[in-house]
């Protein structure tokens, strides 16, 4: 699984990373995690509010930290 | 179904009963506010310090307000967390995009008070916007708004000046975020856009009804209580205790030779103070209690927390990505000129 984090590295966005990681370190999944800092890449996915968070390509989650059962959803087919 | 304890009944009742919740709360909240006086009184006779002392006073007035405010604070970032889930930004957009200017001013302005909003998304928002075809003023306006104007610095000057401190600095902000918007729209700055970004593509904009349930936006209203009043309570127990601390110590009138109406220059000062320094609302209202206190007066310590809040030196890194410096330069002129003309007409008035 593919897994981006849009974010110009606030603190909001390093929340995310780490709490991505420790979710998908719990339920097994192997993804790769990949921070996109550049600012004319996260506009690319048309988000207006980051963190974002791209799986394989798709935006599922724009502005604010994402709650853990929402991770989780990701993570759990 | 398994048997479920009392406590894991009351986790479920956002989820299963969301109006059964929202009445319970509501009550409670009630309840909790009218005990505070009564509460505080019983607290501080406790306590083995005579209530008539000074110490015996801010003693008082701590374990009133501290209390009040986060009471307060806690309803308003509830209630405001519900009502973001309404107000996205792609929502805001699409209800910006293709307005003529000067309604969409006023409805930007007031958008931004709803729409949720952090500085660290203010380029990705800008461009958003641009992209949509939302007039650059109007941008502006949103833009000014949204930081300035927010529930956290409502919620806080209400509990602690009453809500017609609270109400005016609503007012004033909003007009501030309208007319700078305005005005830098009939500038046409337009060319000063970073090239990159006046070379974007314009996309048509839409948004699709959400479709949450009232337990979701509960649920989103919990969130940002949990998010919001986990980070300022600090702020805000430090801004009550130094206002209990020189309740009596310091001489009233210690400000306003420098900081009083008599002294004009003093707004100009308290912008220019402000601008450079970055704190958000529960930041900075330590200072304002501080300063109000001790005979500052209003328009000078509205003007400067306004210019703390609204302009800051960050944000003005961060918007370098997408503006030209000339730009970057209008943008504090104009708002800046704003709260100037605030904090002037608040001491010409009160």
């Amino acid at each position: 699984m593919d897994v981006k984090v849009l974010g110009t590295g606030c603190a909001n966005c390093k929340q995310t990373i780490a709490l991505i990681e420790k979710v998908a370190r719990e339920h097994g999944a192997a993804i790769t995690l990949e921070k996109v800092q550049d600012m004319r890449d996260i506009i690319g996915y048309g988000v207006m509010a980051t963190p974002g968070v791209v799986i394989d390509g798709k935006v599922v989650h724009a502005g604010g930290v994402p709650s853990v059962a929402k991770i989780e959803g990701w993570f759990t087919p | 179904m398994a048997q479920l304890t009392l406590p894991e009944r009351t986790l479920q009742l956002p989820r299963r009963w969301p109006r059964a919740f929202l009445l319970l709360a509501a009550l409670s909240w009630w309840l909790l506010y009218g005990a505070l006086t009564p509460a505080s009184e019983v607290l501080v006779a406790a306590l083995p310090v005579a209530r008539d002392s000074h110490l015996g006073d801010a003693l008082q007035f701590f374990f009133y307000d501290t209390p009040k405010v986060l009471l307060l604070l806690t309803a308003v970032v509830f209630v405001m967390g519900m009502l973001n889930s309404y107000f996205t930004p792609e929502r805001t957009r699409a209800l910006l995009a293709g307005r003529s200017e000067g309604v969409a001013n006023i409805l930007a302005a007031t958008l931004g008070i709803v729409t949720p909003f952090c500085s660290c998304s203010a380029v990705p928002l800008f461009i958003g916007f641009v992209q949509a075809g939302v007039p650059l003023g109007v941008t502006f306006s949103f833009l000014i708004s949204a930081p300035m104007v927010n529930e956290v610095a409502l919620a806080l000057l209400f509990g602690l000046f009453g809500w017609r401190i609270a109400l005016l600095y609503l007012v004033l902000g909003l007009t501030v975020a309208i007319v700078a918007g305005w005005v830098i729209g009939r500038l046409r700055m337009e060319a000063h856009l970073e090239n990159w970004v006046r070379d974007m593509p314009r996309r048509q904009v839409s948004a699709e009804a959400d479709g949450l349930a009232l337990a979701d936006r509960i649920d989103a209203g919990l969130a940002s209580v949990r998010e919001i009043v986990g980070k300022v309570w600090p702020y805000i127990l430090a801004g009550i205790a130094i206002g209990a601390a020189i309740h009596g110590w310091v001489p009233q009138d210690f400000m306003a030779s420098i900081m009083g109406k008599q002294a004009w220059w003093s707004v100009p000062l308290a912008v220019l103070i402000g601008v450079p320094m970055y704190t958000n609302a529960a930041g900075v209202i330590p200072i304002v209690q501080a300063l109000l206190a001790k005979g500052a007066a209003l328009g000078t310590v509205l003007a400067f927390m306004m210019s703390v809040i609204a302009l800051s030196l960050p944000e003005m890194v961060i918007l370098r990505k997408v503006l030209k410096l000339r730009l970057i330069a209008t943008f504090v002129a104009v708002v800046a000129s704003g709260i100037l003309l605030v904090g002037f007409m608040f001491n010409a008035v009160i």
